[in-house]
Order: structure tokens, then C-alpha cells, then sequence
């Protein structure tokens, strides 16, 4: 195995890219999440790549495009406030059915807000990137390993369903350093062949074109049906979750991210109060895995959603519930970091109050 | 101590955050379950730096430390401010040539250690923190004390390798104090 090394975050985002074969980096700074574009300023002249720090996000997000519409593996990051910025951008690229990984290291908005860690662009990520008819998938990483693994993954899906890639990860994650075990370098002879891409056709074929401008309604319509049917089968395979002593919880939490790693602590404390507490941890946002859900349906007593934002995958929660199962939802905003102590004490009182009715 | 929640506070310059990494580096080498957290924003400018250095047995949760059983305090701001944090039977490490007012804190040992002044003294200027490190090493005994010196050769950089002897000796004189 590889040796394991310390890294924050962002910098381990940043190599996992490189070794799956990203060459072009567009980004502009912003805190928490510059870091990965350091890293890459450093890197990735060394694997003979393109790093190129935009004028704004707007130009960065459209050379994105540029770029994919010509076939590499391209990537930029940012921070809340820029990835409204790019929003026009991602959705051209959805209505190309362009690949491309967009980091998003959270942090408090809305606004400029702050610069401390928040998940207050889930709703963004998984509902509105930018306007019109179209998903991207969202990776929710919970450890800096992860952030290695999923921005890794995160080419190869995009590639594989033609479709832009969030990580969506938080200031906390981005700056702190854990061990790390880095994937291998990917051959970029063994990447996937593009047919599709904007490479100069020399006579030899039909020239490509990476649109997303249809004025007829039914051309339009049609690629949206077509679009969305490829949005199934990504909804059928690859959702993502991971479960904590699910099995025979009564109160079953679920946070992704950082807040998932608090989660996890109150549950364990819970437990040894003797509260039957477990944890499903989301790691595709979109799409939503509702199949671990679905899992605990028959035994959950009561949902906790815990966030750090004022309320928003408590909504998937719901829609995952649909009325079967109640559901609760605890959540700090602002960038404060909630604690396990205060997760434990909103545990405590549903505990309470399902038991209380299970007595009635 | 094998459970360690550690909070190095003081200004930034001072090297807390490498004292940190020197940490987080000897888990890591110890094959621990570690997190490093740096503060970060627009406090780290000529203000105030801290880490948040957690080492353990089972995955971490929050990063964050709120309740260190560990602290390290390179100026009397920091130490104000995280003292009345500090877990009964936690270990306070304070630079004392720098922190003049040190408490008394119930169920708390509180170590002083002239540590700016000691490294001046033996030629160390810069390396209070080393010493500081290896105090509040000899005071938890959070890893051996061969892990800990592999972690200082791991965590200076190559292009200052001629630094790593007076880093060793610093932490040694840490160690001793």
C-alpha cells in the first residue's frame, strides 16, 4: 500500500485531481479555499498541465468549458460566494452534457458572509447550480481521505455520464490535515476516448459542436427527456451512503460532511447512555441515497437531520420519509461548528418523546 | 496520555502551527487516528494563531478542540483565553519569558517554562516552540520519544534540513526543562 501522508484537505483535492489526470486548472482565490489552487499553481506545471488564475470566476468557469468541450480532465474550485458566480457557467456545461469537477469548500453565507466553515449550499448544489432543467452530482466527502477519493472519482463519473462533478466540501475539511493515502496515477493514454470532443474533425468526420443554445422547442425538449433519463440511471447507480449501528436504531441521524463526523460522535455517546442512536451519512448529495434510508424506514422511530446551515437536506430527508417516519432537524449557521454535547441533548429529547409515546 | 485534544495558541510567527504539525506527524508515524486544525482568516494577520491537534484511538470526530486536555500557550492572550477550557487533568505548557501572569487553575498542572528565553540563551532564537512541544511531550508522554524526534526530521522542510539539529536540540532542552 501507499505510504500514508499528512495533508489538509484542499491540497489532498488538489493531488487526487492531478493523479486522475486533470491538466487544466482555471481558479480565482478565495478563502477556505485557496489552498487547492496553490497546490495546483505548484504541481501542475511539473505534469505538464495548465494552471491559469482567472480574472474572476466567470472566466474561470467558461474556460472550464473550453476546456472540456475539447476532451481533458479539467477542474475548478472555489468558495460559496464564487460558485454563485459560476452558476451561468455550470449550467451552459450541463446543457452541453460537458464533464468537468467544480470544488465548493464551503463557507457562511448568504452574501459574502464569512469565511468559517458552513453546508449552507446544499440546496444550491443539489437543486439550483443554475438555472433551468438539469442535476449535477455532488460528492459529500467527511475526511480528508475521502477528499482524495471522491475528487479522484469524481473524473471518472464525469466522464462516464458527461455530466459536471460538485465536491461539496466546508472550510473545516479544507483546512485541516489528516493522513492520507493517495491513489495512483491514472496513464493519460488510458483515459476514456471522447468522440464527442471539439478536437478539429480534418475532414474525417462530422464536425462536433458543444451547444447548449436550441430554439426550436421539441430539439430542446427532447435532449432535456433524453438528459434526465440519463439522470435515472444515475439515480438507480450511484448513489452513495454510509451507515453507523443503523440496524436496531431507534433515532437514526443524518449529516454528511463535517457535521456527519459530530453526528457520529453523539451517536456514540448516545449509545453508551444506553440511546439505541445510529447515523446514515450521505456522501452523494445528488443523488440523494434514498435507498439508505429506505433501509432503516421499518425500524427508524425518528429522523435528525443534522446540518450546518439553518435546515436544507432535512428536505430529502422528508422526501425520503414521506410522511412514514417523523423527522427532526438540528442545525448551526454562520460558521460556528455545532457539538456533539448539543447534538446529544436534541438525541436526549426525542429519546424522550418517542419513548413517551411508545409508553402511551 | 493516549487520548490527546491539544490546543497551541500564541502569535502568529511563533510556530504553533508547526509545533502542531510536529504532533500531528508523530500520530501519524505511530499509525494513531489524528486530525491537525488550523484558526484561520483574517486573525492569522500579525494577531493571534492556534491549532487544534487531536490523537486518538478511534476515528475523530469534530476537529475542533473545545476542551483541550493539552495546552500549549506562546502568549498571555492565548493563555487567557483557553485556560478556563482546559479539562481537569489537562496539562497547561506556558511560555513564560513572554505569558508574565500564569493562574492557578483547580485540577489543572500548569507548567511554565522560560522557553524564548532558553532558546536564546543556547543560540535556538525561533525555536521556543520546539522547546515548548517537548515540554508538554515529557508532561503526557503522548507518543515514545523516538517517534517524537522522527516527526521533527519528517516536518522540517528539505531546503532547511540545516535547521534540524537546532530544532532536536531545542525540543531536548524542552524535554529536560
Amino acid at each position: 500500500m501507499a505510504e500514508k501522508v499528512l495533508m489538509k484537505g484542499n491540497e489532498a483535492m488538489a493531488e487526487a485531481a492531478l493523479r486522475a489526470g486533470c491538466r487544466f486548472f482555471f481558479g480565482y482565490p478565495i478563502t477556505p479555499q485557496t489552498e487547492l489552487a496553490a497546490y495546483m499553481s505548484k504541481r501542475m506545471p511539473k505534469v505538464g498541465g495548465t494552471y491559469l488564475q482567472a480574472e474572476s470566476e466567470v472566466a474561470a468557469i467558461n474556460m472550464v468549458y473550453g476546456a472540456s468541450a475539447a476532451g481533458a480532465r479539467v477542474m475548478t474550485s472555489s468558495s460559496s460566494p464564487g460558485i454563485s458566480l459560476k452558476g451561468e457557467g455550470i449550467s451552459y456545461m450541463a446543457g452541453c452534457d460537458l464533464p468537468g469537477v467544480i470544488v465548493n469548500v464551503q463557507r457562511g453565507g448568504p452574501g459574502l458572509g464569512g469565511i468559517q466553515p458552513s453546508q449552507s449550499d446544499y440546496w444550491q448544489a443539489t437543486r439550483a447550480t443554475g438555472h433551468g432543467d438539469f442535476q449535477i452530482m455532488v460528492y459529500a466527502p467527511s475526511t480528508v481521505q475521502e477528499m482524495a477519493d471522491y475528487a479522484y472519482l469524481a473524473f471518472e463519473k464525469a466522464d462516464e455520464y458527461r455530466i459536471p462533478v460538485m465536491i461539496l466540501a466546508d472550510g473545516l475539511l479544507g483546512q485541516m490535515m489528516e493522513p492520507v493515502v493517495l491513489p495512483d496515477s491514472l496513464d493519460l493514454e488510458d483515459l476514456p476516448a471522447k468522440p464527442w470532443a471539439t478536437r478539429g474533425h480534418k475532414n474525417e468526420r462530422p464536425h462536433n459542436i458543444a451547444d447548449s443554445l436550441y430554439l426550436t422547442p421539441d430539439a430542446l425538449e427532447g435532449l432535456n427527456v433524453e438528459r434526465f433519463q440519463r439522470y435515472d440511471v444515475i439515480k438507480r447507480n450511484e448513489q452513495r451512503a454510509e451507515t453507523f449501528l443503523t440496524e436496531d436504531a431507534d433515532i437514526v441521524l443524518v449529516a454528511f460532511g463535517a457535521s456527519a463526523r459530530i453526528a457520529r460522535s453523539a451517536v456514540v455517546e448516545a449509545r453508551s447512555r444506553g440511546i439505541r442512536a445510529g447515523l446514515v451519512r450521505p456522501i452523494t448529495l445528488w443523488p440523494f441515497p434514498t435507498d439508505a434510508l429506505e433501509a432503516v424506514m421499518g425500524t427508524a422511530k425518528a429522523f435528525l437531520s443534522v446540518e450546518m446551515n439553518m435546515g436544507q437536506m432535512v428536505d430529502d430527508v422528508r422526501l425520503a420519509s414521506n410522511g412514514r417516519v417523523p423527522v427532526e432537524f438540528f442545525g448551526r449557521t454562520g460558521g460556528i461548528i455545532p457539538t456533539p454535547v448539543e447534538v446529544l441533548e436534541v438525541i436526549e429529547r426525542i429519546n424522550q418523546q418517542t419513548s413517551e409515546k411508545a409508553g402511551a | 496520555m493516549r487520548n490527546v485534544q491539544a490546543v497551541l495558541a500564541g502569535f502568529g510567527g511563533q510556530g504553533v502551527l508547526f509545533a502542531g504539525k510536529i504532533m500531528a506527524a508523530a500520530a501519524l508515524i505511530e499509525d494513531r487516528e489524528v486530525s491537525w486544525l488550523p484558526s484561520y482568516g483574517p486573525e492569522m494577520r500579525g494577531g493571534t494563531a492556534n491549532c487544534s491537534v487531536c490523537i486518538g484511538d478511534d476515528p475523530i470526530g469534530s476537529p475542533l478542540v473545545l476542551a483541550p486536555n493539552v495546552l500549549i500557550a506562546m502568549n498571555q492572550p492565548s493563555l487567557d483565553k483557553f485556560a478556563a477550557s482546559v479539562q481537569p487533568g489537562g496539562i497547561v505548557v506556558v511560555d513564560s519569558t513572554l505569558v508574565p501572569d500564569i493562574p492557578v487553575i483547580d485540577g489543572v498542572n500548569v507548567f511554565p517554562v522560560a522557553a524564548t528565553a532558553l532558546a536564546e540563551e543556547n543560540g535556538y532564537k525561533g525555536l521556543a516552540n520546539m522547546i515548548l512541544v517537548g515540554k508538554a511531550w515529557a508532561e503526557s508522554q503522548f507518543c515514545s520519544e523516538e517517534t517524537l524526534q522522527a516527526a521533527v526530521k519528517k516536518c522540517v522542510p528539505a531546503k532547511r534540513i540545516e535547521k534540524l539539529p537546532m530544532n532536536l536540540a531545542a525540543l531536548k532542552l524542552g524535554i529536560d526543562a
